[in-house]
């Protein structure tokens, strides 16, 4: 069980109680390099988007409101008459970069906390943890909109906010990590060689560390991306006219009856990038800790 | 066990005064000028510093913080910038829809996760286990609005058997206020189940090993009653722990789900306050479902206690 | 001898798949109990005792094979549908396992686990069950007995659960008892009273009895009948008295060289048995004590022995050097 139910742990953001398994092991290979793929293509489409022969995101063709697929929209157009691909691929790179962005801060952050705390114990410990709980005692989305209600919304301020929402999770592993190892003998042996801690720390400590704490940020990016729909879907995320994903299915609420490809495209790549960060993220898991991961 | 709810309580404190103190930080550290903001076009140099002096913020932080806190312990949390309405009754009057919608959607989670647990406990390792495994897997991919614009596609708009938004008093029609929350509830609970449905699979997986089913067996018990009695009661306690757990998760998906089902709850008034710029709501709700559920976590730890009764008895 | 046995077993085996081999449990057993008899199994960890006892209830772990048959009453239970099996577990077959902390339910009370089996199998109401429960209980001998109907599992001392499981198994006035190692989880000064328990109730309900244990003493003046079992099969069977007197298989002998004797002087050293139990997984050509038995030869290393009765004895023995009779 990953989770504990002394005192407050709890789960974070919405990373999972108890590993879930993707597929039994012979189709799960398959299934796991289809994921890469997909990461793959969108990461590269978001990427070179600009270089792609789209159109405009924001540009309205007033003639094509929810127009179906044809020669001039690929995939159709949404109620503003906006070219869904286009948007589509413009949104992926948003979603993308703050899916990606904002984990590393967590990373970087709750993983130096984390290993930090569990590689000097004591009394920082103990504040570490008790400050992980407060910033858990906050259900995940409350947080991020009280935070990004007085920040204002950009870009930027959802990628910081979200951020924030990231270290408490990465620091739950990066110390339970650091804990198992630290009392292993290599880091005897090299504090008997007279390493310092810094030493001991970035050597030793953390290449071992490295591979579960990478399993989990590949699970946090599916989180982020997931919350950051959320608050576009609310209007509260990535300010308009900014393509996103989480805005694009909101905006197709409206056009359900008459074009719900205008909702259910956005959900459709939303639900397999996130699927494909889960699975990836999974297996990596599975293979740092033999228990957990695949049952 | 007093010493057991008497540790927890000690723990409990602390960071219920971390809660409130970062609740208000938020408010009281963002760049941004509160009163600016608030009285917008009508922002003059002296209304400003009269709403300043008026909302107490030309006062120390600290100051302002205990002033705050004690007013919230009160039960005082301020009024409302826009409709000067009591905050504390806003979020009372508001807080029985989204506690309904939580009631319901938690029992939906249940009644889906706890038959397939066990199901696929049973069968553990077949196709059947299998496919469901699969399936809770993909639903974690599958955040909360995006079911809800599917559900909303193939009951409101396809089907047309149930409403995509309006709530319906308890006191004014009982089934219409049931159908209200149909789809809220379903969007709600559907996110949850995967996690009970593990858990508890899980837990049964290792308590059908136990030598008191082979014993069950040998006593020639009904099947079901063997699943259900003996097997079932001690693997419910992680799941009543995680039950309680989603409590709290629960609390943070009906903000969405309100506002995408338009029910009057809390969560709808957490927005709201966003979007008017009502930053006095904002915290005093937001300070509302920190409490909550911290509270709650408390709650269920204790129940843990309570209901292995090794625990509570003493030894095991 | 036109009556049929209550319960014979022929040529039973368990096998089970594990990843090193097929494992063979049980290796083509033969049992023959009459009613209100008792038999004793005797043998090492291993031997497949507990294999045994659950093959006979039909309760082997899912993947197991099994081969043979028993047939209880005259009824062949390997081929009866699962709901008539159900109704004989627990009313006509009963069976008391080691340790009665894994063996009841923990989360429930012992007076809920000993009247759900009343309940199940006769038709009795509520009321009557308890009541039933409460004789249960003062016939084992636990006092309180209504007090102790509430009480979970955990807040009794070890004998007392015991006597628990006892009078769950007793219960429904079952034909057959079979008790798998009822005393070896328990302190050395209750192991007597139990086993007494079990006799008496025996006598009184003229109860046929399966008693399986690793201590060869245990059975010596409380069963009728011993079968000695080694790697999966029985190498010696014969009725009690004339077992300890007159045993013939060495394993049997070092079996009962390695009890602690009262009357021995102080600080004899005890001769335990050499060698371990063979790796189930592989079967050996010959006789499967031949590694640890210092009488073995070459033919004892080439081919199994099978059982050999003795002329007009009840006696059987699988070994091709027999030791002579005790005197």
């Amino acid at each position: 069980m990953v989770y504990s139910i002394r005192g407050f742990d709890l789960a974070a953001l919405d990373v999972e109680v108890e590993p879930i398994a993707a597929t039994p092991a012979s189709r799960g290979r398959l299934v796991f390099w289809l994921a890469v793929a997909w990461i793959a293509i969108v990461a590269s489409a978001a990427i070179a988007a600009d270089w792609l022969p789209l159109t405009s995101p924001t540009d309205m063709d007033l003639l094509a409101r929810r127009a179906g697929p044809s020669a001039d929209h690929w995939l159709g157009a949404d109620a503003l008459g906006r070219d869904l691909l286009s948007r589509l691929v413009f949104g992926a790179r948003i979603s993308l970069s703050v899916g990606l962005i904002a984990p590393v801060l967590g990373l970087i952050v709750g993983g130096g906390l984390g290993m930090l705390a569990g590689y000097f114990r004591g009394r920082f410990e103990t504040l570490v943890v008790g400050g992980i709980d407060v910033l858990l005692a906050f259900p995940p989305l409350v947080l991020a909109l009280a935070i990004t209600t007085y920040l204002g919304q950009s870009v930027l301020n959802i990628t910081i906010t979200l951020g924030i929402l990231s270290i408490p999770a990465l620091t739950r592993v990066a110390r339970a990590a650091t804990l198992t190892f630290a009392e292993r003998e290599f880091v005897t042996a090299a504090r008997a060689l007279g390493a310092g801690h810094g030493r001991i720390l970035m050597r030793e400590l953390l290449p071992n560390i490295a591979l579960p704490l990478i399993a989990f940020f590949l699970l946090a990016v599916a989180v982020i991306i997931v919350v950051e729909g959320a608050l576009s879907f609310l209007g509260l995320g990535i300010p308009p006219p900014a393509p996103s994903w989480g805005g694009m299915i909101a905006e197709g609420r409206d056009s359900l009856d008459a074009a719900p490809a205008i909702a259910f495209l956005p959900a459709g790549a939303m639900f397999l990038t996130v699927l494909a960060f889960n699975m990836v993220g999974d297996r990596l898991r599975a293979l740092t800790d033999p228990r957990q991961g695949v049952l | 066990m007093l010493g057991f709810v008497g540790r927890r309580l000690l723990y409990l404190a602390p960071v219920l005064i971390a809660v409130s103190l970062l609740t208000f930080l938020i408010a009281a550290l963002l760049p941004g000028d509160l009163v600016v903001a608030t009285l917008g076009d009508e922002a003059t140099p002296d209304k400003v510093s009269a709403l300043r002096h008026e909302m107490g913020l030309d006062q120390p932080l600290m100051l302002q913080y205990l002033h705050w806190l004690g007013g919230a312990l009160a039960g005082d949390f301020g009024r409302s910038v826009r409709t000067g309405e009591l905050v504390l009754s806003a979020i009372l009057q508001r807080l029985p829809v989204t506690l309904e919608l939580m009631l319901f959607a938690q029992l939906i989670a249940l009644a889906i996760g706890m038959p397939l647990g066990i199901l696929c406990a049973v069968r553990n390792g077949g196709a059947f286990d299998r496919l469901v495994s699969a399936i809770a897997f993909g639903k974690l991919s599958v955040p909360a609005f995006m079911s809800a614009i599917v559900l909303i596609y193939v009951f409101s708009v396809r089907l047309k058997v149930l409403p995509a938004t309006g709530y319906v008093p308890l006191d004014e029609d009982i089934v219409g206020n049931l159908r209200s929350f149909v789809l809220p509830a379903v969007t709600l609970g559907f996110g949850e189940w995967p996690v009970l449905m593990r858990v508890l699979r899980s837990d049964m997986i290792a308590t059908l090993q136990e030598d008191y089913i082979a014993m069950a067996k040998a006593k020639g018990l009904k099947p079901w009653r063997i699943l259900l009695v003996h097997a079932l009661k001690p693997s419910s306690l992680t799941l009543v722990t995680v039950t309680g757990i989603n409590i709290g998760r629960l609390i943070g998906g009906a903000v969405l789900v309100e506002t995408i089902f338009a029910l009057p709850g809390i969560g709808r008034l957490l927005i709201g306050a966003i979007n008017t710029r009502d930053f006095v709501v904002l915290q005093g709700v937001v300070l509302f479902i920190a409490t909550g559920f911290v509270l709650v976590n408390f709650v269920v730890d204790m129940l843990y206690g309570l209901l292995d009764p090794r625990i509570r008895l003493g030894r095991a | 001898m036109t009556d049929p046995p209550l319960l014979a077993v022929e040529q039973l085996s368990v096998d089970l798949p594990t990843p090193r081999g097929r494992l063979r449990a049980v290796d083509e057993v033969d049992l023959r109990l009459e009613a209100g008899c008792s038999l004793g199994v005797v043998g090492e960890s291993g031997s497949g005792k507990t294999m045994l006892s659950r093959a006979i209830l039909q309760l082997a772990p899912r993947h197991a094979r099994l081969g043979g048959r028993v047939l209880f009453d005259g009824q062949e239970l390997t081929t009866l549908a699962a709901e008539a099996l159900r109704r004989l577990r627990g009313r006509s077959i009963a069976v008391v396992f080691q340790d009665p902390m894994t063996s009841l339910n923990p989360v429930l009370t012992i007076g809920r686990q000993i009247v759900e089996t009343l309940r199940e199998h006769l038709a009795i109401d509520a009321a009557a069950a308890k009541r039933r429960a409460v004789e249960l209980l003062v016939e084992v001998g636990i006092p309180a007995p209504e007090q102790q109907l509430r009480q979970y599992p955990h807040q009794l001392s070890g004998g007392m659960r015991q006597r628990v499981a006892i009078a769950i198994a007793l219960s429904c006035e079952p034909r057959l008892l079979i008790a798998d190692e009822p005393t070896t989880a328990l302190d050395v000064t209750i192991q007597a009273q139990i086993l007494d328990l079990l006799a008496r109730e025996r006598q009184r309900r003229n109860m046929a009895m399966i008693l399986i244990t690793h201590d060869v003493g245990i059975v010596a003046g409380r069963t009728d009948e011993v079968a000695v079992m080694y790697a999966g099969r029985i190498v010696e069977r014969a009725p009690t008295g004339r077992l300890f007197k007159a045993m013939r298989m060495p394993y049997t002998e070092a079996l009962l060289a390695a009890i602690p004797k009262l009357d021995a002087p102080p600080h004899t050293p005890l001769p335990a048995i050499s060698g371990r139990p063979p790796d189930p997984t592989r079967r050996l050509p010959g006789c499967a004590f031949a590694p640890r038995c210092c009488y073995r030869a070459a033919r004892c290393e080439e081919h199994k022995p099978s059982l050999t009765p003795i002329e007009g004895t009840g006696h059987e023995y699988a070994c091709w050097h027999p030791i002579g009779p005790r005197v």
